[in-house]
């Protein structure tokens, strides 16, 4: 029953974000937008792996990227349409993160987090040395034309990162309202307990890691029409990484909701805020913002609001 | 063709980049592989320490070495606190707040590095002491001072750490702890106040790792980033916990960075450990020396 309402209110909200472009003409609100939407997937895919599982993945900015750069290729080599690169993207960095699950995950959880740390600086610098995609100095990229529908390519662009991001959130509730969330939520309680009474353990850890880094792909391979210029710089950032680690943790790591709020809240404000402060503040912020719910409120936003909840019920 | 003399020169450079190494993965070494602490934050302490040396020297002309070695008891400080709060809000909750903890050290991280940018900025700061643009000569080999001396320093700070750990009371409580935390309440012992002083000594390495590292070359706040994966390689590949294992891989990996920085570029050594890293988890976790 509720989930036949939330796919109605996601209609509604594509819908909303359709007529938004047509009454709206302000360029730079689609691009605002387009981040904020981008964020939305990126917490959700690190909180299907970090907040379901319990694993932390700290290499958001690799796999973004991977999409990023899978789409320049493709644009290089045979100039795909859009579609084509998010699909390639998301596969790719799906691989990306099977590999490094295999590798990692049958040790013990932080060998994990560790390796992706080292792996954002790898790839990095491979990146920076393979001249066709651009290397160090980064890529011009030239939007079609036209876009479909729209009167501009901004606005198609934020209408794509709509339809993804409610696709990943999708994904994300699905997967917690099956078995396999189930799964989930019984390694990262308790992982020992969870392979004796015969959870398949690491097959549900790989298939997490994969999930997870096929959307983050997913998230990366419209960039580079969006900003039509491609470096490894803005491709491998580190507040990638940063924030959505920090969404899911400030809006609560447990529910698909958690991500979302903490994506909205944490990617408007910071939007607004790069006009007026500079971005390394920005980023300082944030990480006093982490370091404080981390801390003192552990289960985020959305736990806060079911305890005053439950007191008031009480 | 491979000419001797720069192979020579390449692994010579490698085993002294080894010894700086060595001094840099320590404190990991402690924290990691005898507490079970994640600290991913180690590097950016490191850079910390750079940074106190860059401005004792910069302002009073103090050796970077003597700076580090001064201020290692503030950073002992620091590191108590640090692990006070991690202690406080993630370990004696339990094994479930395992994640918590290494966003925690992830944020402290970022909090560290963009406060020296913003103090800083992002320009190489680099110290100047009358040693560092020394070097001798051995027949064809050439050692540079800021190298030889950052390694000696390595190799000191080994040694002591590790009569440390094997010769003192509280040096053996530090690595018994990690195993069998309630005999050690036994003996006598407050598990946590072990654990807080191992801490604190792992984040005073950092100061002195720190002095080392800018006389090695210059440095710039996101520098730590590339030492995260290189310690915690070391760390990994020398067995957790063994201090005598932790300086093998140090100049395993600082050779094997020198050779392929000389033979195919320096962009490609960032690539060496991670490459080892993959291939010590993939092939034999429990490293060179390991008890696991």
């Amino acid at each position: 029953m509720k989930g036949r309402w939330l796919l109605v209110l996601a209609l509604v909200l594509l819908v909303g974000a359709f007529v938004l472009t047509r009454l709206v003409d302000n360029r730079y609100v689609y691009f605002a937008a387009y981040v904020v939407l981008q964020y939305v997937v990126l917490a959700t895919a690190w909180n299907i792996l970090g907040g379901y599982t319990g694993y932390v993945n700290f290499g958001t900015g690799a796999f973004f990227a991977m999409g990023v750069y899978t789409s320049v290729f493709l644009i290089q080599s045979v100039g795909a349409p859009l579609p084509v690169q998010i699909v390639a993207g998301g596969v790719v960095a799906g691989l990306l993160g099977l590999g490094i699950g295999y590798l990692t995950l049958r040790l013990r959880g932080t060998f994990f987090s560790i390796a992706t740390l080292a792996l954002a600086v790898v790839l990095q610098t491979m990146i920076i040395n393979w001249e066709y995609v651009g290397g160090a100095k980064g890529i011009n990229i030239i939007r079609p034309a036209q876009a479909p529908f729209f009167s501009n390519y901004v606005e198609f662009l934020f209408m794509v990162m709509s339809l993804l991001a409610i696709g990943s959130v999708a994904v994300a509730w699905l997967i917690e309202h099956s078995r396999i969330g189930r799964g989930f939520a019984a390694i990262r309680d308790n992982e020992e307990a969870a392979e004796c009474t015969g959870v398949p353990t690491l097959r549900l850890k790989l298939l997490a890691t994969t999930v997870s880094g096929c959307l983050m792909g997913v998230a990366g391979a419209p960039f580079p029409y969006y900003l039509s210029f491609v470096d490894p710089v803005s491709a491998f950032n580190l507040s990638y990484a940063l924030n959505s680690l920090a969404m899911p943790v400030v809006g609560g790591t447990t529910t698909w909701l958690g991500p979302v709020i903490g994506a909205i809240l944490l990617g408007t404000t910071q939007q607004l805020a790069t006009v007026t402060i500079s971005s390394e503040l920005n980023i300082l912020i944030v990480g006093v913002i982490l370091v404080f719910f981390v801390v003192l409120a552990p289960e985020g936003i959305v736990g806060l609001v079911r305890r005053l909840a439950r007191r008031a019920d009480a | 063709m491979i000419s001797l003399d720069l192979l020579l020169n390449a692994v010579v450079a490698g085993v002294l980049l080894g010894g700086f190494y060595a001094a840099v993965s320590l404190g990991i070494s402690v924290t990691f592989g005898l507490l079970d602490v994640v600290n991913i934050a180690h590097p950016v302490f490191v850079i910390l320490g750079a940074y106190t040396a860059f401005t004792l020297n910069s302002a009073y002309a103090v050796d970077p070495l003597l700076a580090g070695v001064v201020f290692a008891p503030v950073f002992f400080l620091l590191g108590v606190v640090v692990y006070r709060i991690y202690y406080t809000s993630f370990e004696s909750k339990g094994e479930s707040s395992q994640a918590g903890g290494l966003v925690f050290f992830f944020g402290i991280l970022f909090i560290v590095e963009v406060a020296l940018i913003l103090k800083f900025g992002v320009d190489y700061r680099m110290i100047e002491a009358s040693y560092v643009g020394e070097s001798i000569h051995l027949g064809p080999i050439g050692i540079a001072f800021r190298l030889l001396v950052p390694c000696v320093a390595g190799l000191l700070m080994t040694l002591l750490l590790y009569v440390f750990l094997g010769k003192t009371f509280y040096g053996r409580a530090i690595r018994g702890v990690a195993q069998d935390s309630l005999a050690l309440r036994l003996m006598g012992a407050d598990p946590v106040k072990i654990k807080t002083l191992a801490f604190g000594i792992s984040i005073a390495t950092a100061s002195v790792a720190g002095a080392l590292l800018i006389m090695i070359s210059p440095v710039e706040p996101s520098i730590g980033r590339a030492y995260i994966g290189r310690a915690f390689a070391i760390t990994v590949l020398g067995g957790l916990g063994s201090i005598g294992g932790t300086l093998a891989a140090a100049m395993i990996l600082g050779v094997a960075e020198s050779l392929t920085s000389t033979f195919s570029g320096p962009s490609w050594a960032l690539a060496v450990s991670f490459g080892i890293l993959l291939l010590v988890l993939a092939v034999r976790p429990a490293g060179l020396f390991g008890r696991r």
